[in-house]
């Protein structure tokens, strides 16, 4: 028994030794002549040796004698220190390491012999070990210091050793080791005292009795200092993770022919036990990574002027309650092009997604699941083991890790964590008498809605609720319905509190009864009886003694389906591709009037949704209209007469969807809303029949898509002033900032104009070669002088006779009409100018329209 | 049936409660501490046994109405349920109880397998008989009775 405890013992220190030796013998190759490290060293090695041989363990005790004999002639200056000296001396580690563990499972050491190791390490030894006489020699020289002769090591290593380090520096006697268990036992009864606090406090400031108020005072103080001190202990350096890296370094820097130097900052910035382990193989990887992809060959350095020597900086710092970890290199960086196709070549991402991704956003691509740009598959990296995996690890423990590079000079992997996972802050809210806590990390902003006005600002759309953020629809979740809670009347309270909430790349409002406060709450996880409620991501003990359930966002959002089918799919894809994918989709609106059964129109088109009783229906010059909002709102019906379909259900009130651009604004009566959906458009079918562009195959059945521009005409409202003679254009607008395409082109559909995008001009001019535009906007700011190449193509291409091609000015040129217009364009627009821009390419419908009419008319007339 | 190669042999002790007119034992060396009512919170969603979470001295605990499990009738309102606190793999749990019993010593000999005319949950969940004085005290498997449905 108690033979097993000392072997527990020597295991634990000699692990720690050999821990420190690597870290030291790599640092000692940099610096040869550092007397101090050598004999750090060779204490280390030494104290092994002699413990191992007083414990019968002869294999390590063989290995580590001619180790020790090697490094007292290094430092005795009998020889340099070379580079395979080092490799023997850390191969020799390597295999007491390996017998370490043995002995940790089964107390004994494998058997192993290591024959060819024992054999290149004697064999290294002798040069110097010629001459018997000097060998004993220099054996009494090395114990001058440690005051032994390696036979007799046994019991007087441990005393020489106890004397060395008292000579060094004194840390190692003012530490002691402690049980993890025990330490989160600690923290647990700390947990409770911190309750129990709470409670007392409450009880006292009920009473009025001055020294036990006092007294109250001092434990609450007592309490705080003694959970801050509890989680200290919890704390480790991040260098207790860093120490290993220089080894690994330097095993693949001279595997790949490279030269590599690692520094290392902020090796003391603590971080919670937990946590230190979550991020250790994430970190390995990237360093790994850096070493074999990002920093180059000496000579490809030379060739690039750089220093043959690549330089990798691991940096950790705390900022606001996080810790930072960067690990930078000076190397080859990341060529966002060959991650492109790498990953459209993989099926990744699509390519017009990634054509529209910024620099950035394509380097981040690497973290996608199943992505790797390792030509070919090295023992270093590239072995299944991706940068996904790197990424979720981090995200697991709540972090963010970003990867900005640039082509030549090197790459920055940035990691954000959380110092602590076991107290976390939160926001309680309630519902139903029951309190919730939410993790502050996916909270975004609160939002509070009072009185009749601001409640309207949430829509239904079939069962769905959405509330309009800043011209954003949010989709809405009602906590008590989600968590099926009972009691309470289903209408709708006259105050609506709306937590709103991050889901990973989405956002979503959740709708809770009460907000209470922030709190720094300790979780605690939930047994194995509760597996399966994904809407948990914990519980917490809250300050009256009560158990408070902490909500998984993201289960949430999944149970009360926020996130529709199309949107989980986005999962875990990167949040550039995904705001790609997103602007690829679009949401559209299903409803059902007259004879369509199934029609969608764009949800961004869409203002509001009203229901509006009958009996406020009124006629202005003929027309149907309600008041609305202090304004005349006219209305349209789809198939031909409103009256028609008013008088079907003429009990219900009117269901309106109200389109608005400006102070214009339309209502459209329908007979129902269906639902919100999200899908990508693509119009199959053009169809002949008034009011609908085409039918498109929307959440898998064929739907007919609103012709809004036909609606708006047939209700001859003065939208566009002289409306009815207005053609619609097919515009192609070229311009390279996405944002930029967007605004426009919603602008331009709002206006009821069919628009499609081009990215460059190689692009503008392929779309033009597809089919003929009406109108080309081509942005002055395009690369290579794109907007003339475009103007060029359009007067080379005789099919394009037809096709107008206006200039749109860079965003500093507001409103200046009296710029000129450049050579050649029909037109020069303001970009930034919406009104004018429109106005302009109004007049150009009216004039094509009138010149159209005016063939027609002749023939028309007979 | 499935119990009867690891009958006990020695004389075992007991904490016993009881539910509705059944006697329950469940093996002292299991059974943590013994409570009253204690304020409880509900878990939305969770199966109807998992009546939800109580603070014990800091950790958090649930408690699986035996009611429930047993699929007896739910019993009566202002029938408070005892807590009887059972040590699982990863940590305490809560078994909500009608009333508890005394510990008792039991002799091996008295010991039965599950009486085949025994069905559905019970069967399930008792993993032997003791045939006491006037009454048979069934011993509770708290291994399978903590084993709940996944829910939902």
């Amino acid at each position: 028994m108690e033979d097993l405890d000392l072997i527990k013992e020597f295991l634990i220190e000699s692990n720690e030794n050999l821990g420190r030796m690597d870290q030291e013998m790599v640092e000692l190759e940099r610096r040869p002549k550092d007397a101090t490290l050598l004999a750090s060293i060779f204490r280390s090695i030494h104290t092994l040796k002699g413990t191992c041989g007083f414990l019968g363990f002869s294999t390590i005790e063989r290995i580590t004698h001619q180790a020790e004999t090697i490094l007292g002639q290094v430092r005795n200056g009998d020889r340099d220190l070379t580079p395979p000296l080092v490799s023997l001396v850390l191969e020799s580690v390597d295999a007491v390491k390996a017998e370490l563990t043995a002995i940790e499972k089964t107390n004994q050491e494998s058997g192993e012999l290591y024959a060819d190791l024992v054999d290149r390490l004697t064999r290294s030894a002798r040069p110097q070990a010629e001459e018997p006489g000097n060998a004993a020699v220099e054996s009494v020289l090395a114990a001058t210091v440690l005051d032994v002769d390696p036979p007799l090591a046994a019991k007087a290593a441990a005393e020489a050793d106890g004397s060395a380090s008292g000579k060094g520096p004194s840390v190692a006697d003012s530490t002691i080791r402690v049980d993890v268990g025990l330490l989160d036992k600690l923290m647990n009864l700390v947990g409770e005292l911190v309750l129990a606090r709470n409670q007392v406090l409450q009880f006292t400031s009920r009473l009025e009795d001055v020294s036990l108020n006092a007294t109250s005072q001092r434990l609450n103080q007592i309490t705080s200092e003694l959970q801050e001190g509890v989680m200290k202990t919890r704390m480790q350096p991040i260098g207790v993770i860093w120490n290993k890296l220089p080894r690994v370094v330097r095993d693949l820097a001279s595997m790949c022919g490279k030269q590599v130097t690692l520094e290392m900052d902020g090796a003391e910035t603590e971080l919670d036990k937990t946590i230190i382990e979550a991020i250790k193989d994430p970190l390995t990887h990237i360093v790994r990574n850096a070493c074999d992809h990002g920093i180059e060959l000496p000579e490809a350095r030379v060739r690039a002027g750089k220093p043959p020597q690549g330089r990798l900086l691991l940096r950790a710092f705390h900022e606001g309650g996080n810790v930072n970890i960067e690990i930078i290199d000076d190397g080859g960086g990341i060529d966002a092009q060959r991650v492109k196709a790498k990953a459209v070549q993989q099926g990744l991402v699509r390519e017009e997604q990634a054509d529209r991704m910024a620099e950035r956003e394509l380097v981040n691509l690497v973290f996608l699941p199943g992505f790797s740009t390792a030509r070919e598959v090295t023992s270093i990296s590239g072995r299944g083991v991706g940068m996904d995996v790197v990424k979720t690890n981090i995200e697991k423990i709540g972090g963010t890790v970003d990867l900005v590079s640039r082509r030549g000079t090197g790459s920055t992997i940035r990691i954000k964590i959380p110092l602590t996972l076991a107290i976390i802050p939160g926001l309680v809210v309630s519902v139903r008498q029951e309190r919730f806590v939410i993790p502050q990390t996916s909270l975004l902003e609160l939002v509070r809605l009072e009185g009749a006005e601001s409640l309207r600002q949430i829509e239904w759309v079939g069962n769905t609720p959405l509330y309009r953020r800043r011209g954003n629809l949010l989709p809405l979740a009602f906590l008590d319905r989600v968590l099926r809670l009972d009691g309470g009347g289903g209408d709708m309270p006259d105050v609506i509190n709306i937590v709103v909430l991050q889901a990973e790349d989405r956002q979503f409002g959740l709708v809770v009864d009460r907000v209470n406060d922030t709190q720094e709450i300790v979780v605690k996880p939930l047994g194995k009886q509760m597996k399966g409620l994904d809407c948990y991501a914990g519980a917490t003990i809250m300050g009256d003694g009560r158990v408070a359930l902490i909500l998984d966002v993201m289960g949430i959002a999944h149970h009360s389906g926020v996130l529709a089918e199309g949107r989980t799919a986005a999962r875990g894809e990167d949040k550039a591709a995904a705001e790609a994918s997103s602007e690829e989709r679009k949401s559209m609106l299903l409803f059902r009037a007259g004879e369509f059964d199934r029609l969608a129109v764009p949800l961004a088109l869409v203002a509001r949704l009203e229901e509006i009783p009958r009996e406020r229906l009124e006629h202005a010059a003929g027309r149907p209209v309600v008041q609305y909002r202090g304004q005349l709102l006219p209305l349209v019906g789809l198939a031909g007469e409103l009256g028609v379909a008013a008088s079907q259900n003429s009990d219900r009130p009117l269901q309106v969807i109200v389109f608005a651009d400006g102070d214009n604004r339309l209502g459209m009566v329908v007979d129902e809303i269906v639902d919100i959906v999200e899908d990508e458009i693509r119009i199959r079918r053009p169809s002949s029949r008034p009011g609908v562009l085409g039918s498109a195959v929307i959440a898998s059945q064929v739907t007919d898509v609103l012709d809004l521009q036909a609606v708006i005409q047939s209700a001859d409202t003065g939208w566009f002033g002289e409306t009815q003679d207005h053609k619609m254009l097919h515009i192609l607008i070229a311009e390279d900032s996405p944002f930029g395409r967007g605004l426009l082109r919603s602008s331009l559909e709002m206006s009821g104009y069919r628009v499609a995008e081009a990215s460059d001009a190689a692009d503008a001019i392929a779309k033009l070669a597809l089919r003929p535009y009406d109108l080309v906007l081509a942005s002055l700011d395009l690369a290579g002088s794109g907007a003339a190449r475009i103007l060029e193509a359009v007067r080379g291409n005789p099919e394009l006779t037809g096709t107008q091609v206006f200039a749109m000015q860079p965003s500093q040129q507001r409103g200046s009409e009296a710029r000129a217009i450049p050579a050649g364009f029909a037109a020069a627009l303001s970009r930034f100018d919406r009104e004018g821009m429109l106005r302009s390419i109004n007049q150009l419908a009216s004039a094509l329209a009138a010149s159209e009419r005016a063939q027609m008319e002749p023939a028309a007339r007979r | 049936m499935s119990h009867t190669e690891n009958q006990p042999e020695r004389n075992r002790q007991f904490a016993t409660f009881f539910m509705k007119d059944l006697f329950f034992g469940i093996d002292v060396r299991k059974v943590q501490e013994v409570l009253r009512a204690q304020e409880m919170t509900r878990v939305p969603l969770a199966p109807n046994v998992l009546r939800g979470l109580i603070n014990l001295r800091g950790q958090i605990v649930a408690a699986i109405d035996m009611r429930e499990r047993l699929e007896l009738p739910a019993r009566d309102s202002g029938q408070e349920p005892m807590n009887m606190i059972v040590r699982a793999d990863d940590g305490a749990v809560s078994l909500l109880v009608d009333e508890i019993g005394d510990v008792i010593h039991v002799a091996a000999e008295s010991y039965e397998p599950v009486p085949e005319t025994m069905t559905g949950t019970l069967r399930q969940l008792v993993e032997g008989v003791y045939k006491l004085d006037g009454r048979l005290l069934l011993v509770l498997d708290t291994d399978r009775t903590l084993q709940l449905q996944p829910a939902l």
